[in-house]
């Protein structure tokens, strides 16, 4: 949509710039007739994007047991979904894998969707530096059920363990250091969690008579407000029927490779 | 024209000297009046021991008001402005405000940042461990009063639940002017204060 937008505003620009070159040099009209390049909107490229896809199917086709689907997002963005006992099968083939060396983790987030019945996503994000490619591993898992710590293939998976842990509550089975790492020390509960209120239960004060600060449950003088700052007209028309899956685009893995 | 305008100026600069109160007090020996003369603000004294007092006191204020040693305690982006209070821009010795990285070194706390749950009881005892005649300036929204952080589970909401402030520097964040301007509130504060009358009080 944005790219129609700028494409129809340019129009009246370059032909005005054709028409004043063709009565000088037609070498220069040429030059800008060529189309315009437009650095700001991220173009996707075909090549890579195929690439990408190709070794998607072959992850797929190396890991039956766990890879269960392969997808873009965001156009060229690649997405393995793996069953939770494949973590470290699937991280170690792709840190491995010549033709592959996704070397660097990135990083690991979670995800929390309480309608579904496994609520926590967690995804583990990968990048290539042989190939300068990224990858995104997507798996799932609920309050109790343990996810395999990545600690054995990357080290650096250590403190975003914590982190998730801290945040979301999952666990992580050997794990060399499995504690809270950005909440306050006895602090209970799981921040970003949904159903963790904004305020949280407690707040701090410095008690004159204890001579230290204390704990209690919180006192708000004012609720917290939210405002309905939404347009009374309609954002986004276009995508008015789209599901909410509609970025992503599966890959069919039983395809021919190209 | 340029010597025109030399003209006026000598001319305006005499007519300031003439009326300088000064001269006038040398004529008549009266004593001056009023703080922006004489830069103390304790004129009423009813003996002379309540007049020598407040002369200590008038020493006392001016050698803590001329060194006010902040702790450099930066939690988040407005310590960025702190720094900038401290280049030569704004430059902070002007006022013989130095940065000092020990407590124990300091009288003063600029509370740059939001403050959160976990950083109070540091908060606290780093107060706790500078001596005495200290003085607090919260900086920011943040430090203030919660800020955007005010409904949030993690965040202290104001600096003064933990440590009493002296002077609250709105903003978010304060430009480095407006942190220049809360020092020389303080300075002012100081000025006033009367620890050696009110030892005699009592």
């Amino acid at each position: 949509m944005l790219g129609s937008v700028a494409r129809t505003a340019l129009l009246p620009r370059t032909a005005v710039r054709v028409a004043a070159f063709s009565t000088t040099q037609n070498c220069l009209a040429e030059k800008a007739e060529e189309p315009k390049k437009k650095p700001t909107i991220w173009k996707i490229d075909d090549k890579k994007r195929e690439r990408l896809a190709n070794f998607g199917r072959y992850a797929a086709e190396c890991l039956p047991k766990f890879v269960q689907q392969v997808q873009f997002a965001a156009g060229d963005e690649l997405e393995l979904l793996i069953h939770p006992s494949g973590v470290l099968p699937v991280l170690s083939f792709l840190k491995g894998n010549h033709s592959a060396q996704f070397t660097n983790l990135t990083f690991i987030c979670g995800v929390d969707v309480p309608t579904r019945k496994n609520r926590f996503e967690v995804v583990y994000s990968l990048y290539s530096v042989r190939f300068n490619a990224r990858i995104r591993i997507r798996t799932y898992t609920d309050e109790i059920a343990p996810l395999e710590s990545a600690t054995p293939v990357f080290h650096g998976a250590n403190w975003y363990e914590r982190e998730v842990y801290d945040m979301y509550g999952v666990w992580f089975n050997n794990h060399p250091d499995l504690r809270r790492i950005l909440t306050d020390y006895g602090f209970e509960g799981h921040p970003f969690r949904k159903d963790f209120p904004l305020t949280g239960y407690t707040e701090v004060r410095y008690d004159p008579e204890l001579k230290r600060v204390v704990y209690e449950p919180s006192e708000l003088a004012q609720e917290f407000r939210k405002f309905d700052l939404d347009t009374p007209w309609e954002s986004f028309p276009a995508f008015r029927n789209k599901s909410i899956t509609s970025g992503y685009e599966t890959i069919d893995l039983k395809a021919p490779e190209k | 024209m340029l010597s025109a305008l030399r003209s006026t100026s000598a001319v305006a600069s005499r007519r300031l000297v003439a009326t300088q109160p000064t001269q006038a007090i040398a004529a008549s020996g009266e004593a001056p009046k009023g703080i922006g003369k004489t830069g103390t603000p304790f004129l009423n004294s009813s003996s002379k021991a309540e007049y020598a007092l407040a002369r200590l006191d008038d020493v006392m204020n001016l050698a803590q008001r001329g060194s006010l040693w902040p702790l450099t305690f930066g939690l988040a982006c407005c310590a960025v402005e702190m720094m900038h209070f401290a280049a030569p821009r704004y430059d902070m010795d002007r006022y013989g405000v130095v940065f000092r990285a020990s407590p124990r070194q300091a009288d003063l706390i600029f509370v740059a940042g939001t403050v959160t749950n976990k950083m109070a009881p540091a908060l606290r005892r780093i107060y706790d461990q500078m001596p005495e005649a200290k003085w607090v300036i919260s900086m920011g929204s943040c430090a203030n009063g919660g800020g955007y952080y005010h409904y949030a589970y993690s965040v202290l909401r104001g600096c003064d639940r933990v440590i009493p402030v002296d002077i609250y520097v709105p903003g978010c964040p304060p430009t480095a002017e407006a942190l220049l301007y809360g020092v020389l509130q303080l300075q002012k504060k100081i000025k006033r204060k009367r620890e050696a009358q009110l030892w005699y009080r009592r």
